[in-house]
């Protein structure tokens, strides 16, 4: 990813610091390490069974995506991982919840869906980068909704006055 | 497959009357091993985090691209790389090698298909995988295990008995023998060129091997626990409904052999086929030959 891209400055720290690992063992401890920090989003947020719109395309861990709208305009974002044996999916849900929540929504969208290779490795088979892939994708989906919302309630503010 | 729900869960592996049933290892057996020196567990998953989040104490893991893949070349390891692998996981001729993992076993399966070809035949496949060891709540440690390494010597990787390549195949269906596509129905019917939930992996054609009969791997298994239908529906499956003969010449394929690998490791040795070969080639290969024969 080039350097001159705003990205949120939470994740360019911990590409920074994924990149300066010496082996893959270290990699795999920190992103364990992050699985285990995975809490589901709460009641309050969504409840099973999860909307197909905010099923995660090609996620073969079956790992919903949602948001809540913040006061500033941002973004928390939360998840659900259905399927167990989710370990990636579910470091992947922290990574964006501790990086990208209530982040500019322009650094999120700033994000190349490609940063799970420099997350996980360019070892990703084909299945489980594409299922990571559509986590993001849909971070990026509720983050353009956020925005389109955003506008049309600044237009109508305009036309109010 | 709907079908697999209605059928009742198989019992003990001696009962389901495979040909080779000493392929196959309960997970009760495996945890009755777990300190046998003579045995050692290996882990082979997709997902690259599965392993060090939680495994079979005493299990080593033997990565599919990592550690069985050239690097460089699509082909497998050399064998110079698979002695240097055995000896690094602790194993000699004489150690008994079960495998297991994600994904119904599609990579242990894999796994036990390339072990093979280096004559390590001395491997099993834990009925049901990792799933279902999870299912039965048993023990998982993250604690990386070291064994002592040993002295292995590979013979040259022999590939004739169970891998085909694609000239193989084109003469194989020139013949009309017979050919498994173990892909999905869409797959198969050219719908689309990859598998539901996996991305198009460069396929520029869609589409299936002339010839070929339609068989999805999963339904060698039974959906909820993972584990190996018996041999009398396999046998309604792959001989009833898809008239293949045993004792003929049979190739498996999918998309890069990893699900092929799967039946294959059921006609070979569930069911006792003579002659089985796994297409590790498979569409990524076939989808993009030019010239290469396909129907839809």
């Amino acid at each position: 990813m080039p350097e001159n891209i705003d990205i949120p400055n939470k994740l360019r720290d911990l590409l920074d610091a994924f990149a300066s690992m010496a082996d893959r063992s270290e990699r795999i401890a920190t992103l364990i390490e992050l699985a285990d920090e995975f809490a589901p989003a709460p009641a309050l947020i969504a409840k099973p069974p999860y909307p197909d719109s905010a099923l995660a395309p090609y996620c073969e861990s079956q790992a919903y995506v949602f948001a809540h709208d913040e006061a500033d305009g941002t973004l928390k974002f939360y998840f659900a991982v259905e399927n167990p044996q989710g370990v990636s999916a579910k470091a992947m849900a922290v990574i964006i919840d501790q990086t990208m929540s209530k982040a500019p929504l322009d650094q999120v969208l700033a994000v190349n869906t490609d940063v799970i290779y420099e997350i996980f490795g360019s070892e990703l088979s084909m299945g489980k980068s594409a299922g990571l892939m559509g986590m993001m994708q849909l971070v990026h989906t509720l983050a353009k909704e956020r925005l389109a919302r955003l506008a049309r309630a600044i237009g109508s503010e305009e036309s109010v006055l | 497959m709907s079908e697999a729900n209605t059928q009742t869960e198989p019992n003990a592996i001696e009962s389901r009357e495979y040909i080779h049933p000493e392929v196959l290892v309960t997970t009760e057996w495996v945890a009755d091993h777990l300190d046998d020196p003579a045995v050692r567990i290996v882990e082979s998953n997709e997902d690259p985090l599965l392993y060090s989040a939680g495994h079979i104490p005493g299990a080593v893991e033997v990565d599919w691209t990592r550690d069985l893949n050239d690097p460089l070349i699509r082909d497998y390891l050399d064998a110079d790389h698979f002695a240097s692998l055995m000896a690094r996981i602790g194993v000699t001729k004489d150690t008994t090698v079960v495998f297991y993992g994600d994904k119904n076993n599609w990579w242990a399966c894999y796994a036990f298909w390339v072990f093979r070809l280096f004559g390590h035949t001395n491997a099993r496949v834990m009925d049901g995988g990792s799933v279902k060891w999870a299912h039965e709540s048993r023990p998982t440690s993250r604690e990386i295990p070291v064994y002592s390494t040993t002295s292995y010597e590979a013979p040259p990787r022999n590939d004739s008995a169970d891998r085909a390549f694609r000239d193989e195949v084109l003469t194989h269906i020139k013949a009309n023998k017979q050919l498994v596509d173990v892909r999905s129905p869409e797959e198969y019917s050219g719908e689309r060129m990859h598998m539901p939930d996996y991305p198009n992996e460069g396929a520029l054609r869609g589409g299936h091997i002339p010839g070929a009969r339609s068989i999805p791997w999963s339904r060698a298994i039974h959906p909820d626990s993972g584990v190996f239908k018996n041999a009398a529906d396999l046998k309604q499956i792959y001989l009833q409904e898809n008239s293949l003969n045993p004792d003929k010449p049979v190739i498996a394929y999918c998309r890069i052999g990893e699900r092929s690998s799967h039946t294959w490791f059921v006609l070979k040795f569930l069911l006792g086929f003579s002659n089985i070969k796994n297409y590790d080639g498979s569409w990524t290969e076939w989808g993009n030959l030019v010239g290469a024969p396909i129907e839809k």
